[in-house]
């Protein structure tokens, strides 16, 4: 249902879902985000461009980490979200409170 | 019309709900976006119910009813036999503190009342009713 991929790339990690993000699949992300935390990288990319759909399970994955991204000085970008899923973010306010571009190339210039 | 759905309480079977939600409204004219915000709300009571009220049980099943009524617009009444919920009566936390908290969960039940126009829950000796309300142009 969800297939998630962490790729290492120079100066920074991506994670690509691909897929379907729910309550049944929402640990993976969960876990695949762990994983880069604990890796030690402070500059994170989340390819969200084959994201086919993302329920609050998902979205509770990313706000359980914006507190550990902030006192560990982690910068984590999204980028790529469809329309569909980019208005599951706003119905909350959470593209207020989450780092989200367009494209890869605007995420890595946030990533500084 | 009328359209019904009864799946086990697998977490598995949320992603069928949701292909069936899809399903039903696509042929009533909505656009995309409010295709998605619907089925994102069935999906999240759904989940609440599999998961909290059901324990996941297979042997317990929820049932997923949709009418589309051009007058009135879109009701959904998810039915099933666990205690009831009443989502009216849940206070939800704030996006602060599920944030302070770091909690993953919680948000479900915010997005269902931003999405829904009226939510009802009623019951009698055979089932529960949670009854969600999208006044919405249906063609």
């Amino acid at each position: 249902m969800v297939d998630i991929k962490r790729i290492q790339e120079e100066g920074y990690d991506v994670i690509v879902i691909v897929g379907e993000v729910d309550a049944s699949s929402s640990i993976e992300l969960d876990n695949a985000i762990s994983d880069a935390v604990k890796s030690g990288k402070k500059k994170l990319l989340v390819d969200c461009t084959s994201l086919e759909y993302i329920s609050s399970a998902g979205l509770g994955v990313f706000m359980s980490y914006i507190e550990e991204f902030k006192r560990n000085d982690i910068n984590l970008v999204i980028f790529g979200l469809n329309d569909k899923v980019a208005n599951v973010f706003e119905i909350l306010g959470l593209d207020q409170l989450l780092k989200i571009e367009g494209t890869k190339e605007e995420a890595k210039a946030l990533l500084g | 019309m009328k359209y019904c759905y009864k799946v086990p309480c697998k977490k598995e079977m949320l992603k069928e709900i949701r292909c069936f939600v899809k399903e039903v409204l696509d042929k009533h004219g909505l656009s995309e976006v409010d295709v998605s915000t619907l089925v994102l709300a069935i999906d999240e009571v759904c989940a609440n119910l599999i998961i909290h009220s059901h324990c996941c049980n297979p042997k317990e099943s929820i049932e997923v009813e949709i009418n589309v009524d051009k007058d009135k617009g879109l009701i959904f009444n998810i039915i099933d036999k666990a205690e009831i919920f009443n989502i009216n009566e849940y206070q939800e936390p704030t996006l602060e503190d599920i944030i302070k908290k770091q909690r993953k969960g919680g948000i479900g039940l915010i997005l269902v009342k931003k999405i829904m126009d009226d939510i009802q829950i009623y019951s009698d000796k055979k089932k529960h009713v949670c009854r969600l309300v999208k006044k919405i142009h249906i063609n």
